[in-house]
């Protein structure tokens, strides 16, 4: 064997390596140990799962309801068969059936005497207060807002996320003893620094929704909005209604919940138009299902090109129809069709075509350096500015992603702020805490459930269109029953429950080989990790997925195990006469600021 | 083993064959035999043969005797028909079936009991025979099913897993095959499968009888030090003669090698069989330098693997007792029972 063959080995031993196994826990931005919660779901402990991801996302009913889900375009399901594991609308299951969990909440610690300023009452600032309370950090939230959740209360509408279940989550951390400073937007970054505050989170999001600039757009601006200031007034009451005739400008999420939430005040034809492709659009696949599903059409490929009024009294908007095409360099571009524009008439336009940061609110000489596109200059995963008593998170930290990006913000900025704030080095990160376990009580036993279920993904049972059209603080989805979960929970694979292999005590008999549904295993000759896949029992094209090759075989040869489509059935295990194949539970934990001290209480 | 039965999703390039189906269709029922079991490993080199083969599962009879072996029928092509027959009797039973439908495709799965001991008259006059079919013993030199003692395959001087030499002279079914008169025999290891399904495609493909002795170690009671039909000890004394490549008659012929160093054999099917010769100028169409090939090895205490002996042109029992072309379960009863004037005509021709 030469050197470039044995780099290639596993070493399992790197938490990395087992972590990437477990597809949801890897992709997910805050590594919530997915497979974990789910067996506790099809187990009945609703408790228990929710803990889990209280501990590890925050707001497992808010999420449950509106994540981006970077978990399921993961989940290994996919792969071998059509749909993913509904990781997502699971979450939401753990926060219906739960008890009251009140009394498993770690409350604030004794006073250290640090004080944290945070800016802004979204998901990134609440996950900051819930790591550092417990550390008897006194932590004070600004927010403009009356009412803490940030764009979770203003931008995200009812009917998806009904106010009890953000009442009830953002509560559990205010309720730990957190000073809130609601209603006073903070004005001046340079006055809030006088105040001498330990350290001080900017978790304001991204407020700005970017404008359109075609002509006839400021003299019609009575009925042109911006998509996320309108959803906010629609959130806090202001706006009840809106025009007959809608068109919503823009592809993303926030265009999706604008005309969904116009079809529930009035708006009876409301047309949503993208400049480019329907399979381009940056909303979730669900999220373009969900608007579909409540009679609004998606108009592609058109530009927008001037608003048509009368006198300021908005009529409609022209568009210009376009076609995509490839330049020399592969890229694309859109270019005219040349046929004539379309005129579509409308009462109202709404404009969601993204949004971006402002910080109006720092001067610009208080020692925060940003870069040429307006956003902070801050340490990739230390989150520090140039000032470094100060931290971003979420929206305002990289610009607009999602609750969840938020969350995991949160946690890496509430450890550098306790790290700061204790005159220890920013940078040093703790590792993240995990163990693996057998799980092996018989000789075809195990802990967990491997009988791989051949179901197809469950549809969560969504209310009566006509009656949810009606209300528009009236929840769409119901939500999994019981049932429903367990079934859906029983779709998937484990991964977490990894298999280890001790080339020690294999005796080269086959059997695990046979015996595999996915034919993942290979038992061959040695050879680099590009060789080897090309001389598996079944092809290895997934570059993504490891090879777990392990040397230190009677004959000399290799197993290798593409983990590709890997079921986690534990075949090869209860197949194997000598115990070589184990199947073993992989819990990762990742380091969180109140990590170790939360069992002090 | 697993209560459990194997799951449903499968790798998702999984290839269909020329009839649609997948590697996956031949396969059985979950096998209940001891985990590590080499019999599951041959199961398995069964079932890539037959999808590779293209050969349509419904056309295959599997018969097996008793014994461990005699079991695993139910563990490959579920698709296809069964029957498992008395101790030792597989031979008689397949004999009267190859008889009655000409038509199908004859696997007869035994063991080293099975058919080296209450059946070793029945396997005796098979050979002889030439009933068209593959004959296969899953041979791991003892008696599984009754907890470990000597088979009459069992090496003189191999030792129980409790210490004791065996004391008996081994029958060498191979050899037996040889000298009486088996058209295609060959030898081979659960544990090589590069080497089990060529030959077994090989087989499938023969017409006569067709027989492997495939030595398939007994994890539960024959893998320990001493044993002569261990993993560790089939591995050490494996002497293959040559590696064989089987080209079906659809398949496009693509390597080449340089003149000597491979043989080739076509069937009376079309399909080629390729030979690279690992052992010097080993000829697998000589019967008589094969059995003094293996008697030498066997006396060096070498297991001598590979195609053995192959005669390209064997006949097979229906040729011999000149059996109409239609299997005779497909005749009416006045073809097959022609009624009293035909007897009597025929007993006159005979006077």
């Amino acid at each position: 064997m030469d050197d470039g063959a044995r780099v290639t080995l596993t070493d399992v031993n790197d938490p990395n390596y087992f972590h990437k196994v477990v597809d949801c826990q890897w992709a997910c931005p805050a590594h919530t140990p997915g497979p974990e919660y789910i067996r506790l779901i099809a187990d009945g402990r609703y408790s228990d799962a929710y803990m889990i991801n209280w501990k590890s996302n925050v707001f497992p009913g808010i999420l449950g309801r509106t994540c981006d889900r970077p978990c399921e375009p993961a989940c290994r399901r996919g792969r071998v068969e059509k749909e993913p594991v509904a990781i997502c609308r699971l979450k939401r299951v753990a926060a219906d059936y739960k008890d009251d969990i009140r009394d498993r909440l770690p409350g604030k610690g004794p006073s250290n005497g640090k004080r944290v300023a945070l800016v802004g009452a979204g998901p990134a600032s609440l996950t900051v207060a819930r790591d550092l309370l417990p550390l008897g950090y006194e932590v004070v939230i600004y927010d403009g807002d009356n009412r803490a959740g940030g764009m979770i209360r203003s931008q995200i509408p009812k009917f998806r996320l009904p106010e009890s279940v953000i009442d009830e989550e953002v509560n559990y951390i205010l309720d730990m003893g957190a000073v809130t400073r609601l209603g006073q937007r903070v004005d001046s970054m340079e006055e809030l620094l006088k105040e001498n505050y330990d350290a001080i989170f900017v978790g304001c999001g991204a407020p700005r929704g970017r404008d359109l600039d075609v002509p006839g757009r400021q003299e019609a601006a009575a009925n042109i909005h911006i998509g996320i200031d309108w959803l906010s007034s629609v959130s806090f009451g202001h706006i009840t209604k809106i025009g007959k005739r809608v068109i919503v400008l823009g592809g993303g999420n926030t265009a999706m919940d604008c005309c969904r939430s116009s079809r529930r005040l009035g708006g009876e034809s409301v047309t949503v138009v993208v400049r480019s492709g329907f399979e381009e659009m940056k909303a979730s696949p669900w999220e373009k299902e969900d608007a579909m599903h409540e009679d609004i059409p998606i108009l592609n490929y058109h530009v927008p090109k001037r608003v048509e009024h009368d006198n300021g009294k908005l009529k409609g908007m022209w568009f210009e129809k376009v076609k995509v095409e490839l330049d020399e360099k592969g890229r694309r571009n859109l270019v005219p069709t040349g046929e004539p524009d379309v005129l579509i008439e409308c009462d109202d336009v709404l404009v969601a075509i993204g949004q971006e940061n402002a910080f109006p609110w720092i001067e610009r000489d208080a020692g925060i350096d940003f870069d040429r596109w307006g956003l902070p200059i801050i340490g990739e995963k230390t989150l520090q500015a140039s000032l470094p008593n100060v931290f971003f998170g979420g929206d305002a930290a990289f610009g607009p992603k999602n609750i969840i990006w938020a969350v995991a913000h949160g946690h890496d900025a509430a450890i550098s702020i306790d790290k700061y704030c204790q005159s220890l080095d920013v940078a040093d990160r703790p590792p993240p805490l995990f163990n693996l376990v057998s799980q092996k009580m018989g000789i075809h036993e195990w802990s967990y459930d491997n009988e791989v279920s051949n179901d197809l993904r469950y549809r969560v049972p969504l209310r009566e269109k006509a009656l949810a059209l009606k209300d528009i603080k009236m929840e769409v989805e119901l939500g999994f029953d019981p049932v429903l979960a367990f079934q859906e929970a029983e779709r998937c694979l484990n991964c977490d429950i990894e298999t280890v292999f001790a080339p020690k005590l294999c005796i080269e008999c086959d059997a695990c080989v046979d015996i595999c549904p996915v034919d993942c295993i290979t038992f061959t000759a040695p050879g680099d990790e590009e060789d080897l896949r090309t001389r598996l029992m079944a092809p290895a094209p997934n570059l993504t997925q490891d090879l777990y090759i392990s040397d230190g075989l009677k004959t000399g040869r290799y197993m290798v195990k593409d983990e590709d489509v890997c079921l986690h059935c534990g075949m090869c295990a209860e197949r194997c006469p000598t115990g070589a194949w184990d199947m073993q539970k992989f819990f990762l934990e990742m380091a969180h600021a109140d990590a170790g001290h939360a069992c002090h209480r | 083993m697993t209560y459990l039965t194997k799951p449903k999703l499968h790798h998702p390039s999984l290839q269909p064959n020329q009839l649609g189906f997948t590697r996956r269709d031949y396969e059985g029922a979950i096998s209940t035999l001891c985990a590590g079991c080499g019999h599951d490993s041959i199961s398995a080199a069964l079932i890539q043969a037959c999808y590779q083969l293209d050969l349509p599962p419904h056309r295959i009879a599997k018969l097996s005797g008793i014994g461990c072996s005699s079991k695993t029928p139910t563990y490959f092509l579920g698709a296809s028909h069964g029957f498992n027959s008395v101790h030792g009797r597989m031979p008689s039973v397949l004999t009267g079936a190859n008889l009655a439908n000409r038509d199908l495709i004859y696997l007869g799965v035994s063991g080293d009991g099975d058919s080296a001991s209450i059946g070793l008259g029945q396997f005796a006059h098979l050979m002889r025979r030439g009933v068209n079919m593959l004959y296969i013993v899953e041979n791991n030199g003892v008696y599984g099913l009754t907890k470990g003692q000597f088979s009459a395959t069992s090496d003189c001087g191999s030792k129980s897993k409790k210490g004791v030499a065996n004391t008996d002279e081994a029958i060498d079914m191979a050899a037996m095959a040889l000298q009486l008169g088996a058209t295609f025999v060959a030898r081979s290891f659960s544990g090589d499968k590069t080497q089990l399904v060529p030959l077994i495609e090989a087989a499938l493909s023969h017409r006569g009888t067709a027989f492997i002795d495939c030595i398939s170690p007994c994890v539960a009671f024959n893998n320990h030090m001493g044993s002569t039909k261990s993993f560790d000890y089939v591995r050490e004394h494996n002497e293959a003669v040559n590696f064989l490549d089987v080209i079906t008659p659809r398949a496009e012929i693509t390597t080449e090698y340089s003149e000597g160093a491979v043989q080739e054999v076509t069937q009376h099917d079309g399909s080629i069989l390729r030979l690279r010769k690992l052992a010097g100028d080993y000829d697998v169409n000589d019967r008589i330098a094969a059995m003094r090939f293996l008697a030498e090895h066997a006396a060096e205490g070498e297991i001598v693997t590979g195609l053995l002996y192959v005669d390209p042109d064997a006949e097979d029992m229906h040729l011999h007792i000149k059996t109409v072309p239609t299997p005779l379960k497909d005749l009416n009863e006045t073809a097959l029972c022609p009624g009293s004037a035909a007897l009597h005509k025929l007993n006159a021709s005979l006077r």
